[in-house]
């Protein structure tokens, strides 16, 4: 097997393995379209990051922090929705990537590559990022576990059992921050909350706990992976595109099987 | 503070804009002392529970707790989302409590010792708040701090509900401040009831809040008329369905059943 189809499987599963509990705790607080913000920020991460000359994975995380934060200070004006605020944010931050990439002629930069993902590119340095960060990743949420589904369930209990809210919930955005960040390579900007969520979506209804349904999202997303590798290699067609495709198929397999239990 | 007085809000006022949530409230619960917190709709009460449990901070006034005492805590909801799959003796869990033996015998002590597996988005109105008053009470609370604990139960159920609190009182002789809006039945066992509107309208034993020309006004629209002060008897209980059960609580699974 060529080296990278074999960078790619070892790197996509590290993501899809990172995914899964995240992914859960993004559908359980409903902040899917929050990742989609943080998604688009990663894009303007990315554009600045050329124009600057950093890192791509530091401005990344920079620029999705920022953001974070920028979302919950917003999230302070009542009078503007959270589905509002969101809105602006992630359509600003896209316009604006798109506006300084035009500002740098110098660098040809593939777009397509950053909006859909370029796993079969992914470097061993990649790798080694996506699993130093993936066990910095893992790390912090097993700290904040307790917590921060504590909290969804009832913030107030949660408050009095001592847990500090802030503190989680900022550990949460932080973490979400670096997963977006290593996981663009793999599927881009645009499909990196499907890696999220559908994963998430399928585990449910065989979870019996948020555990299992973290472990199995996480399952769910590395089958993604391999089929998803499987058939762009096999129909040439574009690798990240063709994860998300798998993930839905799956999902869709799950809905089944769930009317079949139903209606025996 | 008095001896025995778990804990003292002192003259507590919350502003919110330009309107008053609450108007110079002071009350203190004791131990092994039920108060009764009754009040209409928008009378300030929940604010006043979160004033209480230290979650918001009164404008004006402040509260002093007994140093070191524990307080439970029974929400008004929960996020029954069914994304999150999560059952009874998980949800207990997350208190940071994890022994079993500890869970199951919280859950045996509220009469929902068969609920442990079930998803939490399954049980009822009445068990989920046999789970939430096992929760508040698995850290052998000082203190237990309950907001509407009857919403959503129905009147026998409720019943059953407030003999249960009074028998968790006497078992472990802790303070109860209890809410509520529902009128139609207010625990006769209340040591002190207190009326809320903003401002504290009248106090004093069930009996006689009941005849107190404040508490007939404020009450005036829903009939005050109605009004029943329930008094469980000491010799059997009722469980969620209205099933006489005996108060041991060995023989409750027995009997319990007998439908």
């Amino acid at each position: 097997m060529d080296e990278f189809i074999v960078r790619a499987v070892v790197g996509g599963l590290g993501v899809a393995v990172i995914c899964g509990p995240l992914g859960c705790l993004m559908v359980w607080q409903r902040m899917v379209y929050f990742g989609a913000a943080l998604s688009h920020g990663a894009l303007l991460g990315v554009v600045l990051g050329l124009f600057f000359a950093l890192d791509l994975y530091f401005s990344i995380l920079a620029v999705c922090i920022a953001l974070s934060f920028l979302l919950l200070y917003m999230d302070r004006f009542k009078n503007l929705t959270t589905d509002t605020s969101l809105g602006i944010l992630a359509h600003a931050t896209l316009a604006l990537g798109i506006v300084v990439l035009s500002m740098i002629p110098a660098v040809r930069m593939d777009l397509m590559a950053y909006l859909f993902g370029d796993i079969l590119s992914v470097s061993w340095r990649d790798v080694f990022w996506i699993y130093m960060g993936g066990i910095v990743v893992i790390g912090l949420l097993g700290t904040i576990w307790r917590s921060l589904l504590s909290l969804i369930i009832q913030p107030d209990l949660a408050l009095i059992d001592g847990v500090r809210e802030k503190r989680t919930r900022l550990t949460f955005l932080v973490v979400l921050s670096f997963v977006v960040a290593v996981s663009m390579q793999v599927v881009g900007v645009l499909l990196i909350v499907s890696m999220l969520i559908i994963p998430a979506a399928c585990a449910r209804r065989f979870s019996n706990s948020p555990e299992q349904m973290a472990c199995l999202a996480s399952l769910f997303g590395c089958l993604s992976i391999v089929l998803g590798l499987a058939a762009a290699l096999f129909f040439n067609s574009s690798a990240g595109p063709s994860i998300v495709v798998a993930a839905t198929i799956l999902f869709i397999l799950s809905m089944l099987t769930g009317k079949l239990q139903a209606s025996q | 503070m008095q001896s025995g007085t778990l804990i003292d809000l002192h003259n507590v006022s919350m502003f919110r804009g330009s309107g008053t949530i609450l108007d110079d409230v002071s009350l203190s619960v004791g131990r092994n002392e039920i108060v009764t917190l009754i009040g209409p709709n928008g009378a300030g009460k929940s604010s006043l529970v979160k004033i209480a449990l230290g979650l918001i901070q009164p404008d004006q006034g402040f509260v002093t707790a007994s140093p070191g005492i524990h307080v439970g805590y029974v929400p008004q909801s929960i996020n029954l989302d069914r994304s999150v799959p999560v059952n009874v003796t998980r949800f207990l869990q997350l208190s940071g409590i994890r022994e079993k033996r500890r869970l199951e015998q919280a859950l045996e002590l509220v009469g929902g010792e068969r609920l442990g597996k079930k998803p939490l988005q399954d049980i009822s109105g009445g068990e989920l708040r046999r789970v939430l008053l096992a929760r508040a009470i698995l850290k052998s609370p000082d203190l237990l701090i309950l907001d509407e604990p009857t919403a959503g139960v129905d009147i026998s159920g409720q019943a059953s509900l407030y003999a249960l609190i009074q028998s968790i009182r006497d078992q472990t002789r802790c303070g109860v401040l209890l809410v509520s809006h529902n009128l139609h039945i207010v625990m006769g066992d209340s040591d002190k009831v207190f009326c809320l509107n903003r401002h504290i309208c009248c106090s004093g034993a069930p009996e006689d809040v009941q005849k107190n020309p404040e508490f007939l006004y404020l009450f005036s629209q829903e009939n005050a008329a109605t009004l029943g002060i329930y008094r469980h008897l000491h010799d059997h209980e009722h469980d969620l369905h209205g099933n006489i059960r005996l108060p041991d609580p060995i023989d409750r699974t027995a009997s319990g059943e007998n439908t």
